[in-house]
C-alpha cells in the first residue's frame, strides 16, 4: 500500500474501526470512548488536510477495489470531494465533542456512538466516492447507519420518524439503483468526470437520458429533502439535537445535495443537461421547493420543526445554484454547501442547548431566553442572521453570488425567489431573536437545570460558538485565499473546463 | 508436500471425508460433537484444497475404481462445482459450530451429526457428479436425509412437517427420474457432456424435459409447489432450519441449472418466460405471506420461498445479450442467499432459547440482551434486502443489469417491489429489536458459540460482496455455455 492509496481509505476507516470498537465497549467506560472518538476525528481531520495539502498541489489520491467485473469501488480525492470532505469531517469532530456532553448519563450510549461513527464513515465515503457506483454504495450505507440513531429514543414518535424515514429512503435508493444500472448499461462507465460522461450519446440516447436523471435526482433528492420529497425531514426532528445536527448539516442532506451537484456537473455535465432541457425544470423545482420551506417555516411553533423546513429551503439554494448555467451561480452553490452546513449546525446546536439545559422547546417559550443564555443566543443569532443573508455573514456571501449567477445565466426571476425568500427566512428567525432578547421572562423555564456558574456544560457550549465565530469569520474574510469561497472559485475552473 | 497437496485435492475426499465422519459418530455417539468437529475441519480443508485445484489448473474428472465412463461413476468438477461446493463448505463452518453448542440430548445431538455430515456428504457428491442418474441418486440421498434432520425436533407439527416434506421429496425425485428415464431410452447415455452433444428437440426430449423440470422446481419450492416449504422449514430444528433454506433447496436448482445450460436442446423464449413468470409470482406471494406472519422463523421460511423466486429469474435473460451477468447475478445469489439465510435462522434459534418464543412483535429488547445475535441479524437482513454492503447487492445488481441490458423492464419491476418488501419485513423485526423493551418472557443463556456462528456466516454474507470478481473467474473455469451454444464467458 502506498501514501497515495492510505489516505483516502484512512479518511473512511478512521471512524469505521473506531464505531466497531465502540460497539462492543461497555456503557460505562466513557473514558475509552471518548478518547475512541476524538481519536477518530483527530487522524480524520489530520488525514484531510493532508489530501487539501495534495489537491492543491495537483495530486490525486485515489484507491480502489474491485466489485464487479469491469466495476470498481473508487475512493479519490478531487476538488469537489476535498469540499465536502472537509465540511463533514470538522463538523464531525466538533459535533462529537457536543454529543459527548449531550449524552452524558443517558443509555445506550455505545450504540449511539458506534452508528454516529459509521454514519460519518458513510458520509466521506460519499464524498470521496469516484464513480456512481461507489456513491450508491455509501449513500445506501449512510441510510442504514442513520435509521438506528433516528429512533435512538425508541418512543412511539420516534419509530414513526424512523418508518417514514426508511420509506423514503428506501424509495430514494431503489429509484437511485435503476437509475445507475441503466446508465451503465448505456455508457459501460460510471465515472465522475468534469463535465460528465454521457456528452457522446446525448443525441442517441436522448430519452433514456432524461428517464435516467429523473431518477436520478429522484434518488438523491430524497436526502436534498426537494419538495415533495421532503416529508421525512420535520419528522425527524425527534431525534436527539447532534442526530439533527448530523441529519441537516454533516451528512444526510448534504449527502443529497452533493449528489444533485455531482450528476449535474460530473455525470451530465452542465451543458449537456441544460441541451436536455433538464436544467429549467430542476431550476423550478428548487425555486418552489425554496419557498415552499420558508412559507412553512413561518407556521412553525416547535423550534426544531421551524429550522427542519428552514433546511428544506436552504438546501435548494444548493441545487438552484448548480442548475443555473455559469461560473458564478456554481460558486454559489459550492460555497453554500459549506457555509450552510455551518450556519445550521450552530442553530441545532442551540436549539439542544435550550431544550437541555431550560427545557425550551417551543418558540413561545423563549422570552427573554437570551438574558438566561447570553452566550447560546449570541450563536444563534450569528446564525439565523447568516440565514437570512445579512452582510458580513457567511450566508450572504452564497446570496450574493447565487444572484449574480441568476444575472449572468439571463434567468433573472430568480433574483425575486431569492429576495422573497430572504424576506420569509427574516419573517421566521427575527421574531425568535426579537422574544429572546427584547421579551421579558414571562413564565418560569419548563424545566431548568443547574450548571453552576456557566450558562450550561462547556461541552454543549463550546461547539456553537466555535461554529458561529466560523461563519461570521468566512463571511468577513471571503476575500481571503483560504476562504471557502476561494476554493469554490478553483472548483468552478474545472468544471466549466479552459 | 506438493504430492500430498495434490492427493488431498483430489474430488473423491470431499464426499469420502464428511461420510466417514457420517459413520464414525453413528459408532460412537459418545464422541459425536468430537467426530463432528473433526469431520468438519477435515471437510473445509478438503474442500479449499479442491476449489484452488480446480482454480489453477481447470476441470477436474475422476473415475472412481478407475471404471470410467459409460460403465462407472465419474466425479466431475468444474467452476460452477467448485462454487457450490465452497458455498456449502461456508455455511457448513456456520452450522457445525452452532451445532457444538445447540443440542443438549446426547441421543438427537448423535443424530444430528450423523445426518448432518450424510447430508453434506450428499450435496458434495449432487455438485461432484456428471451424470444425469448420479444427479438422481445423490438428490435422493439429500431428499432423504433432510426429511430425518426435520423429524429431529420430535412433536407433532416436526412429524407431520417431515412427512409431507417426505412425500413432496418422493414425488419430485419420481418424476425427475421419469425424465432420466425417457432420456436413456432415447440416447443411450447417461454423462451430461455426451448427452449435450446428442441431444435433439423431439417430442421425447421434451416430455423428459418437462418431467425432469417439474420434479425439480417442487424440490426448489419455486411457486406453486411451494406449500410444503414453510411447514417443513419453519418446524424443523434452527441449524436444520439453516441446512434446509440455505442449502438444500440450492441443490435442485443447481440441478436445473445444470440441464439448462448443458441439455437443453434448442434455446426457445416460451421455458424462459414461464420460469420468470413463476419466480416474480414467488417473489410477491413470499414476500406478501412474510409480512404476514407473526413467528420469525415461519417469516424466515416464507422470505426463502420469495428469494427462491429471484433464482429463477435467471432463465428468462440466459439467452440474451446479458447472458454472462444474469449467471453470476444467479450464482451471487444462491451465495448471498445461502449465507444470510441460514444465519437468520440461527439468530431464530438463538432468540426462540432466548426469549423461549419466538414472535415478531414481541422481541423489544433484543438489541441490549443479545447484541451479537441482533447484529448478525441487522447484517444478513441488509443482504436480504440487497443493500450494500453485501452479497445481496451485487446480485440485485446484476441480475438488474442482465434485465436492463436485455430490455426486459418488468423483471426490474419484479425484483425492485421485492427488494422494498423485503426492507418491510426486515426492518419490522429489527425496528421492534432496536426498541428498549423490557423482557418479560423467560430467558435463558445462549452460548457464545450460537451467537458466533450466526455472526460469522452473516460477516461471510457481507463479504461476499467483495467477491464478485474472483467468483466469476471461478464460473468461467469450464462454463458449459461455451461448448454447447457457442455463447462467450
Amino acid at each position: 500500500m502506498t501514501w497515495g492509496t492510505a489516505v483516502p481509505l484512512g479518511i473512511v476507516l478512521s471512524s469505521f474501526l473506531a464505531g466497531l470498537v465502540i460497539f462492543t465497549l461497555a456503557e460505562e467506560r466513557v473514558v475509552l470512548r471518548t478518547t475512541l472518538n476524538l481519536l477518530g476525528a483527530v487522524v480524520k481531520l489530520t488525514l484531510v488536510g493532508v489530501m487539501i495539502v495534495g489537491v492543491l498541489s495537483e495530486q490525486y489520491y485515489t484507491v480502489s477495489l474491485p466489485l464487479l467485473p469491469g466495476l470498481n469501488l473508487v475512493l479519490q480525492a478531487d476538488k469537489l470531494s476535498v469540499l465536502f470532505v472537509t465540511l463533514s469531517s470538522g463538523l464531525w469532530l466538533v459535533t462529537t465533542v457536543y454529543a459527548i456532553g449531550y449524552l452524558e448519563d443517558s443509555p445506550h450510549r455505545s450504540r449511539f456512538f458506534g452508528f454516529f461513527s459509521l454514519c460519518v464513515s458513510a458520509t466521506v465515503g460519499v464524498a470521496l466516492a469516484g464513480n456512481l457506483l461507489t456513491f450508491l454504495f455509501f449513500y445506501e450505507l449512510l441510510t442504514l447507519s442513520t435509521y438506528p440513531l433516528l429512533v435512538h429514543r425508541g418512543t412511539e414518535q420516534a419509530r414513526q420518524a424512523g418508518r417514514t424515514y426508511l420509506v423514503y429512503t428506501v424509495f430514494g435508493g431503489t429509484s437511485l439503483l435503476i437509475g445507475t444500472i441503466w446508465l451503465y448499461t448505456l455508457t459501460g462507465n460510471l465515472v465522475f468526470a468534469p463535465q460528465g460522461i454521457v456528452a457522446e450519446i446525448a443525441e442517441q440516447h436522448r430519452a433514456s437520458l432524461i428517464a435516467i436523471f429523473v431518477l436520478l435526482i429522484a434518488g438523491v433528492g430524497v436526502k436534498a429533502a426537494l419538495v415533495p420529497l421532503h416529508g421525512w425531514l420535520p419528522q425527524a426532528m425527534v431525534a436527539p439535537a447532534p442526530v439533527s445536527a448530523l441529519l441537516h448539516a454533516v451528512a444526510v442532506v448534504k449527502a443529497g445535495a452533493f449528489g444533485i451537484v455531482r450528476i449535474v456537473y460530473d455525470v451530465y455535465g452542465i451543458g449537456v443537461t441544460a441541451d436536455l432541457g433538464l436544467a429549467d425544470p430542476l431550476l423550478a423545482l428548487a425555486c418552489v421547493t425554496i419557498v415552499y420551506g420558508s412559507v412553512r417555516a413561518l407556521y412553525q411553533d416547535d423550534l426544531k420543526r421551524r429550522l427542519a423546513f428552514s433546511t428544506v429551503s436552504q438546501v435548494s439554494y444548493i441545487v438552484l445554484g448548480t442548475v443555473i448555467v455559469g461560473p458564478l451561480a456554481s460558486i454559489g452553490a459550492f460555497v453554500h454547501l459549506i457555509h450552510q452546513g455551518i450556519m445550521k449546525i450552530t442553530l441545532f446546536f442551540c436549539a439542544g442547548n435550550l431544550a437541555e439545559t431550560l427545557g425550551i422547546h417551543k418558540v413561545s417559550e423563549m422570552d427573554g431566553v437570551g438574558r438566561r443564555m447570553p452566550w447560546t443566543m449570541a450563536a444563534f443569532t450569528i446564525g439565523a442572521l447568516g440565514m437570512i443573508g445579512i452582510p458580513p455573514m457567511a450566508g450572504f456571501v452564497s446570496k450574493w453570488y447565487l444572484g449574480a449567477g441568476a444575472l449572468e445565466g439571463g434567468d433573472d426571476w430568480v433574483i425575486l425567489v431569492l429576495i422573497a425568500s430572504s424576506l420569509l427566512n427574516a419573517g421566521y428567525f427575527l421574531p425568535i431573536l426579537a422574544r429572546a432578547w427584547f421579551a421579558r421572562q414571562t413564565a418560569p423555564w419548563p424545566h431548568e437545570r443547574d450548571f453552576g456558574r456557566a450558562e450550561t456544560r462547556w461541552t454543549l457550549l463550546l461547539p456553537p460558538i466555535i461554529t458561529a465565530a466560523l461563519a461570521l469569520l468566512m463571511g468577513l474574510f471571503a476575500a481571503a485565499p483560504w476562504s471557502p469561497l476561494a476554493y469554490a472559485q478553483l472548483i468552478t475552473a474545472d468544471e466549466y473546463g479552459p | 508436500m506438493i504430492a500430498l497437496a495434490v492427493a488431498v485435492s483430489c474430488p473423491i475426499w470431499a464426499i469420502v471425508v464428511p461420510l466417514v465422519g457420517a459413520a464414525l459418530t453413528m459408532l460412537w455417539p459418545r464422541r459425536a460433537t468430537f467426530v463432528g468437529a473433526a469431520a468438519t475441519l477435515t471437510t473445509l480443508a478438503v474442500v479449499t484444497a479442491l476449489t484452488a485445484r480446480i482454480a489453477q489448473t481447470g476441470v477436474q474428472r475422476y473415475a472412481v475404481g478407475g471404471w470410467g465412463a459409460p460403465l462407472g461413476i465419474d466425479l466431475y468438477a468444474d467452476g460452477l462445482s467448485a462454487i457450490l461446493l465452497a458455498i456449502t463448505a461456508a455455511v457448513a463452518a456456520g452450522v457445525s459450530l452452532y451445532g457444538l453448542r445447540y443440542f443438549r440430548a446426547v441421543s438427537v445431538l448423535a443424530y444430528f451429526w450423523t445426518l448432518w455430515l450424510f447430508v453434506w456428504a450428499a450435496l458434495n457428491a449432487l455438485f461432484l457428479s456428471g451424470d444425469i442418474f448420479n444427479l438422481y441418486v445423490t438428490l435422493e440421498l439429500v431428499g432423504l436425509s433432510a426429511v430425518a434432520l426435520v423429524a429431529l425436533a420430535g412433536g407433532g407439527a416436526a412429524l407431520t412437517g417431515a412427512l409431507r416434506y417426505l412425500l413432496v421429496s418422493l414425488v419430485g425425485s419420481a418424476s425427475y427420474l421419469l425424465g432420466v428415464a425417457l432420456l436413456y431410452g432415447q440416447y443411450a447415455v447417461l454423462d451430461i457432456a455426451s448427452l449435450g452433444a446428442q441431444v435433439q428437440p423431439d417430442t421425447v426430449t421434451w416430455v423428459a424435459m418437462a418431467a425432469m423440470f417439474a420434479g425439480l422446481m417442487l424440490k426448489t419450492a419455486l411457486f406453486p409447489l411451494h406449500f410444503w416449504l414453510p411447514a417443513a422449514h419453519g418446524a424443523a430444528p434452527a441449524p436444520v432450519s439453516a441446512v434446509l433454506s440455505g442449502l438444500v433447496v440450492k441443490a435442485s436448482f443447481y440441478i436445473l441449472v445444470r440441464l439448462w445450460l448443458q441439455l437443453f436442446p434448442i434455446a426457445v423464449p416460451a421455458p424462459g418466460q414461464l420460469l420468470g413468470a413463476l419466480g416474480a409470482a414467488a417473489i410477491l406471494w413470499g414476500s406478501i405471506q412474510a409480512l404476514r406472519q407473526e413467528r420469525l422463523k415461519m417469516l424466515l421460511a416464507y422470505s426463502t420461498v420469495a428469494q427462491i423466486g429471484y433464482l429463477f429469474l435467471v432463465f428468462p435473460l440466459a439467452d440474451t445479450v446479458a447472458a454472462q451477468t444474469a449467471w453470476l447475478g444467479v450464482l451471487m445469489f444462491i451465495a448471498s442467499h445461502a449465507l444470510a439465510k441460514s444465519a437468520l435462522f440461527l439468530c431464530a434459534g438463538n432468540i426462540l432459547r432466548y426469549y423461549g418464543h419466538d414472535r415478531v412483535h414481541k422481541l423489544g429488547g433484543a438489541a441490549r440482551g443479545e447484541p451479537v445475535t441482533f447484529f448478525a441479524l441487522g447484517l444478513a437482513g441488509v443482504s436480504l434486502i440487497g443493500l450494500p454492503p453485501s452479497g445481496g447487492f451485487i446480485a440485485k445488481w446484476l441480475l438488474i443489469e442482465a434485465a436492463m441490458a436485455s430490455g426486459q423492464w418488468w423483471w426490474v419491476l419484479v425484483m425492485v417491489t421485492g427488494a422494498f418488501l423485503a426492507a418491510t419485513y426486515v426492518f419490522r423485526v429489527l425496528g421492534d429489536g432496536l426498541i428498549s423493551g423490557t423482557v418479560s418472557a423467560r430467558r435463558q443463556v445462549v452460548a457464545p458459540g450460537m451467537a458466533g456462528a450466526a455472526l460469522l456466516l452473516a460477516l461471510g454474507a457481507t463479504v461476499l460482496g467483495f467477491l464478485a470478481v474472483p467468483m466469476d473467474e471461478l464460473r468461467q473455469i469450464g462454463w458449459p455455455l461455451v461448448a454447447v451454444r457457442g455463447g462467450q464467458p
